[in-house]
């Protein structure tokens, strides 16, 4: 039984069938990345893991529990399951600190020192410590997202989510976020991350999975698919990658 | 260079340099609005003499105001002088020069249209207000001094209960606007009938004539419920103010929940905080601050409403106004009534512009 088993998931808005069947496993203190062209279902398979989206049919389970469907309480699943998004969508009327200790404080309970004092851990760790008090629009991209990685951290998540955090930022921000993700990744962080930045899936995969009109078209490890793709589609789209000087 | 059929010199070709604009048109125009501005306040200046029967300070004031319809002449002849520099300049074939003539000169015009139609105004406004017919003019029917001198006194704490009947129904309606607003975003089947009722209750107090309400609670409650028999008309009138404002504040207030983009509900539903949690922390503070200035206009019309009160016989300003109209033949103390309501308006609308003023730099960190 894997960590996370994502069972034969289908999602669909409306006529248009967004996800035709995705099945994926993913161990503990794995990183899978996701790639493919944009609309081939990466952010809405991260959105549905974590409930954010509902699930058409198939299954969602951590450790064998079902955190899918009806009845379940998504409360109890997001405590377990952190996601990054690709606009930080950080509250812009809270300073950073309030921004990270909100959760804990309000959900765990946890007494305010005591979140304020891990706050400034995780801050310290990923070098924001010094912007504690600033609010989010007086943070770089970069800055930003790097905070919502530790917001997301402060509810000591055991599995993140990471849809395309690197795509709004500039980029010679993009290496400080990404140093985060693989120190976590070092850590033994489990990790689901959908991206664009090619190199540091090679790098950081466990397993990637390229998906293709909602369906997983091809996985393996990262050299099996960035230099052996079996898939005529896989090959094409790096091979449009590799046009656009991405890889 | 390969042909890409996106770049070619028919496609692409050479611009023709652009001509200077003529200035003459618009110097005319200049001098003729401004003869016409002079020409009006010198008909001003000599009518506010005869209203003052020629006292120095209203003779003063007409030579101001003469002097300063003058003003426009003065751009004009600078457009004529542009206008002439310009033909010399084209005559030279200084065609840059030229264009920069006739930029300076048709401004210098427009400006000198600005200023007089400016005087213009002025002088029909103020030779409306000092026209007589028998005796009686827009001045001494609404400018009388002495009929400020005498109602003052009873009008100024009669405004003290249009103020604090504003106040308290505005702190009323802020929380129950709020209600209403949330009833009617209340997710799912279980909220769909109070969603309904919130809905109903915005349609039908928006669609009723404020004066209408007031009639009806005022004149109405005490009836209906003897228990209440008692109470102040004023309390009443809160009530109703209340009921008719929480509908349109509630609709801002819906606007402004709309408006916060989805990603921030999603951020906050993501780090497992419930429903109500995520309104409460991340979607009502923000919505509030972006709400401020259309709430600001609700307030003032609010604020300005209270006078409606007196048509339920609540002495409020207007009323005490009305009656020294009716013991003076003078409207003069319903004008002293208006000029209340400007004077505590306007600080208002000053001060939230600062508010939100602070609150952006705060988040900025200026």
């Amino acid at each position: 039984m894997a960590f996370l088993e994502i069972d034969d998931v289908h999602k669909s808005y409306g006529q248009t069938e967004v996800l035709k069947g995705v099945s994926l496993d993913v161990e503990r203190h794995e990183v899978v990345c996701l790639i493919g062209a944009s609309g081939s279902g990466k952010s809405t398979l991260l959105r549905c893991v974590n409930a954010l989206e509902e699930i058409s049919s198939g299954a969602i389970r951590i450790e064998g529990d079902t955190v899918s469907g009806t009845g379940v309480d998504l409360n109890v699943l997001r405590r377990d399951v952190g996601i990054v998004f690709q606009s930080y969508n950080l509250f812009p009327h809270m300073s950073v600190l309030e921004n990270i200790t909100l959760a804990p404080t309000r959900i765990d309970g946890l007494p305010k020192a005591e979140a304020r004092e891990r706050a400034m851990g995780l801050l310290e760790s990923v070098g924001m410590a010094e912007k504690a008090d600033a609010y989010p629009d007086m943070l770089s991209g970069g800055q930003q997202q790097r905070v919502a990685i530790v917001r997301a951290l402060a509810m000591q998540p055991r599995v993140m989510l990471l849809d395309e955090i690197t795509a709004a930022l500039d980029p010679e921000l993009v290496g400080d976020v990404l140093e985060i993700v693989r120190e976590l990744a070092r850590g033994g962080l489990t990790m689901l991350l959908a991206t664009h930045e090619m190199g540091f899936a090679k790098e950081v995969a466990s397993q990637v999975c390229f998906l293709d009109q909602g369906s997983i078209c091809e996985r393996g490890t990262a050299r099996d698919i960035f230099e052996n793709p079996r898939e005529e589609r896989t090959q094409q789209f790096l091979s449009r990658v590799v046009q656009s000087g991405r890889l | 260079m390969t042909d890409t059929g996106l770049v070619s010199d028919e496609l692409q070709p050479a611009p023709t340099p652009s001509q200077p604009k003529p200035v003459t048109g618009v110097a005319l125009g200049g001098l003729l609005l401004s003869l016409v501005g002079i020409a009006l306040m010198v008909l001003t200046g000599v009518d506010l003499r005869d209203y003052n029967h020629g006292g120095p300070v209203s003779t003063i004031v007409a030579a101001v105001l003469v002097l300063a319809s003058l003003y426009p002449l003065w751009p004009t002849a600078l457009a004529f002088a542009a206008g002439r520099e310009r033909s010399a300049l084209l005559g030279d074939d200084e065609l840059v020069a030229a264009r920069r003539a006739s930029a300076r000169g048709r401004e210098e015009g427009q400006i000198a249209m600005g200023y007089a139609a400016a005087a213009i105004i002025v002088a029909v406004l103020l030779l409306v207000a000092l026209s007589e017919h028998d005796g009686n003019s827009v001045a001494n029917t609404f400018f009388t001094s002495s009929a400020w001198r005498k109602s003052f006194p009873e009008m100024l704490p009669a405004f003290w209960t249009n103020v604090w009947v504003a106040v308290v129904a505005q702190v009323f309606v802020l929380v129950f606007g709020l209600l209403l607003a949330i009833m009617r975003m209340l997710p799912g089947r279980a909220g769909a009938p109070l969603r309904a009722i919130a809905l109903i209750y915005c349609d039908v107090f928006r669609a009723i004539p404020a004066i209408v309400v007031i009639f009806l609670i005022v004149f109405g409650v005490p009836l209906a419920f003897p228990g209440t028999a008692n109470w102040p008309g004023t309390w009443l009138g809160i009530v109703a103010l209340t009921m008719t404002y929480s509908a349109y504040v509630a609709e801002v207030y819906r606007a402004g929940l709309a408006s916060i983009h989805p990603s921030q509900s999603a951020a906050a539903r993501s780090l497992g905080l419930s429903y109500t949690q995520t309104l409460r922390t991340v979607l009502v503070p923000q919505a509030v601050r972006r709400v401020i200035p259309p709430l600001l206009n609700d307030f003032i019309s609010l604020q300005k409403d209270t006078a409606l009160l007196s048509a339920a016989g609540i002495g409020e300003v207007l009323l005490v106004a009305k009656l020294w109209e009716a013991n003076l033949f003078n409207l003069s103390p319903v004008l002293l009534a208006a000029a209340f309501f400007i004077v505590i308006t306007i600080p208002q609308a000053r001060f939230v512009d600062r508010l939100i003023d602070r609150d952006a730099a705060k988040r900025k960190g200026q």
